[in-house]
């Protein structure tokens, strides 16, 4: 019993580390201003080159960088439709998500299922000794330490220095912001490519450690799920660690029930469990809202800054 | 040097051609660069592309084919949009209206009169697009979810659930455990037109087009539509039912979705199988974007990009080149049309920062 509630919890954080790193850039991003739909694009262009450089051979951490450094250029792409051309933020968004699947799927052809790069758990010295919490926290691999060290970074970042007050600035009234100053397309800009970067970061999660190696389309929607949990997260990093925990907890119900060959639920309902829960959390989020309770998306989200109107 | 944007007080003329020829400039400016990386020569690929969509009278054919679906999800599109409503959730409505149309065929309509199977394998694709996306919209009046998310996600449910009934309780008994259900009998079946692949579906699809644009331009209902979406607290103040609205309206696009995978599993399939889903339903954003979301111009960008499909079959088979250099395009044309926009929207004038130079 005990152990099934370890290697369930064990499952449910390796799970949810993808999510929660596109979720972390999405709020920087949604905070400034800007809305980014093209998260399941800019995850697998991450997950390509991350398994592309290391099946070359690259050390893991130039297939980190190069991961980031894709998902952050398809980022740039739609701060520059978004921001200096003030396009409309959903279609760009959408015109990034075909973007980045198209060419994930085109370049990634000749490696489908090739492993280069896989990291492994790492088990934390000490640590990983403490009964029960060891195994399921610190047994796991770099990626989900470095998670550990994101969310609080992220959360102090946004609410306690200027910067984060800057953003949280720009995001709400743009233009009060530019009067006192502030360079609201620059902030928007860095916010944008940080989402970017990030949701390589977490598609490369997926081709390196969760499940090594090149698939087409093996993000399966984590992208879109992500900008669910931003939403949910009332656009907070803590919170949306907690929508990707909830995420990742029905994917290792999945893998439980699997391995232990119990039937109780049929698999194709647990498929899409993750995809329900989703909308259910939205739902759930908007209720709360109605009833005057938890917060609201930042004013100027979607909206172009425009300085002459 | 840096530029501001500055709104034109007149949008150029022509600006319908002006759009198509930017957006597709650049996708195939994309492309071309794309093919280099690839080692192979731009011009040789759009070549083999064009050989394959008009060199033959099967080309042609098959552009047709290809547009069909296209049409209907770029209408579901598109009408959604005139009221600011995004259905990315085609994909599943189109899911949908072939599962409608699968149980019409084989558990509904067997034994009756032949005349009678068709429309009802119409309307059942129809009412199950509608009921897919009747859940985005409900959800959307009632707690005010943005449909954006739900519409998506709800297609990798509907994928899962289609999946399922081929695997599983529809599978063929005789298919020697092949995934997929069994064949569509005679009746069930889009009759075809000129010895071709082509089907009725075309000229659903057309009247769809030819109505909603008669219904959006001319009828009261239209009337009302395109003002919330032009502004839909203007619309709240002119007392305007908004909620009921985007329930005809998202009921109207998941049907036509719907109405999309009717015609693929009865005119081309002809079974509930694997590679029916292939993104017929995000193709229709596109179609519907690039037609400026008026239904009267998305049957021509429907051809284009069919165009664009059958040209990347060709592609895969000729060089070997993988088909989805195709979704590449798509993803380019949709920046071409919002660069577009914003260069008819706005002149770029460049303005001195820093010191002025002195001579």
């Amino acid at each position: 019993m005990i152990d099934d509630i370890v290697f369930i919890s064990h499952i449910t954080i390796k799970s949810s580390i993808g999510v929660l790193f596109a979720a972390t850039g999405e709020i920087f991003a949604e905070r400034s201003g800007i809305l980014n739909l093209g998260v399941e694009g800019m995850m697998l262009a991450g997950a390509l080159i991350g398994a592309a450089i290391g099946l070359a051979g690259g050390p893991p951490l130039l297939a980190l960088c190069g991961g980031m450094l894709a998902g952050g250029v398809l980022a740039m792409l739609h701060a520059f439709f978004c921001i200096t051309l003030r396009a409309n933020q959903t279609l760009s968004g959408l015109a990034i998500a075909i973007l980045g699947g198209g060419l994930s799927n085109f370049l990634g052809r000749p490696i489908i299922g090739e492993v280069g790069i896989r990291l492994k758990a790492v088990p934390v010295p000490y640590l990983r000794d403490i009964p029960v919490a060891g195994e399921i926290f610190f047994n796991q691999s770099m990626l989900v330490y470095l998670a550990y060290l994101v969310i609080p970074l992220a959360s102090y970042t946004l609410f306690h220095t200027r910067f984060g007050l800057k953003i949280r600035a720009v995001g709400e009234d743009a233009i009060s912001a530019d009067a006192i100053g502030m360079n609201v397309t620059a902030i928007r800009y860095c916010c944008t490519v940080f989402g970017g970067v990030m949701a390589g970061l977490g598609g490369c999660y997926l081709s390196l450690a969760y499940t090594p190696g090149w698939k087409e389309n093996m993000t399966a929607g984590q992208g879109w799920i992500a900008i669910a949990m931003v939403i949910f997260s009332l656009w907070s990093p803590y919170r949306a660690a907690l929508g990707a925990l909830l995420f990742g907890g029905l994917t290792a119900l999945q893998f439980f029930f699997q391995a232990t060959g119990i039937e109780t639920i049929p698999v194709y309902i647990l498929l899409m469990l993750p995809y329900l829960l989703t909308i259910g959390v939205l739902v759930l989020v908007m209720r709360l809202k109605k009833a005057g309770k938890g917060g609201r998306a930042p004013a100027c989200l979607g909206i172009p800054f425009n300085r002459e109107t | 040097m840096a530029f501001i944007l500055q709104r034109r007080h007149k949008r150029p003329k022509n600006e319908f051609l002006f759009t198509a020829l930017i957006s597709l400039g650049l996708a195939l400016l994309v492309g071309a660069a794309i093919f280099l990386t690839y080692g192979v020569n731009p011009l040789e690929a759009y070549r083999v592309m064009c050989q394959g969509a008009f060199g033959t009278g099967l080309g042609i054919s098959e552009v047709i084919v290809k547009s069909i679906p296209l049409m209907l999800t770029g209408l579901a599109v598109a009408i959604a949009a005139t009221m600011l409503l995004w259905n990315i959730g085609c994909e599943g409505q189109f899911v949908f209206g072939a599962l409608g149309a699968t149980w019409a065929a084989l558990y509904l309509t067997p034994g009756w009169p032949p005349i009678a199977v068709l429309p009802t394998l119409i309307f059942c694709g129809a009412g199950a697009g509608m009921l897919w996306a009747l859940i985005p919209a409900l959800l959307k009046t009632s707690f005010q979810v943005s449909e954006i998310l739900t519409t998506l996600l709800l297609n990798y449910v509907a994928i899962i659930i289609m999946d399922h009934l081929y695997f599983g309780p529809w599978r063929d008994p005789d298919g020697m455990g092949f995934p997929g259900s069994a064949l569509f009998p005679d009746a069930a079946t889009l009759p075809r037109l000129f010895d071709s692949r082509i089907h009725i579906g075309i000229i659903i699809a057309i009247t769809a087009a030819i109505i909603l644009h008669v219904v959006l331009q001319h009828s009261k209902w239209g009337f009302r539509i395109r003002v919330i979406g032009k502004g839909p607290i203007a619309a709240q103040y002119a007392n305007m039912q908004v909620n009921r609205e985007i329930i005809q309206v998202m009921a109207i696009s998941g049907a036509l979705a719907g109405l999309a995978g009717m015609s693929e599993v009865a005119g081309i399939h002809l079974r509930l199988q694997e590679g029916l889903s292939v993104g017929y339903g995000y193709d229709g954003i596109i179609v519907a974007c690039l037609a400026g979301f008026r239904p009267k111009m998305v049957p021509l960008f429907a051809l284009v990009l069919g165009t664009l499909i059958i040209g990347g079959e060709q592609l895969q088979s000729v060089m070997h080149l993988p088909a989805s250099i195709v979704q590449v395009l798509e993803g380019a044309l949709l920046l071409g049309f919002l660069a577009s926009e914003a260069i008819l929207r706005y002149q770029f004038s460049p303005v001195q920062t820093g010191p002025p130079e002195t001579a």
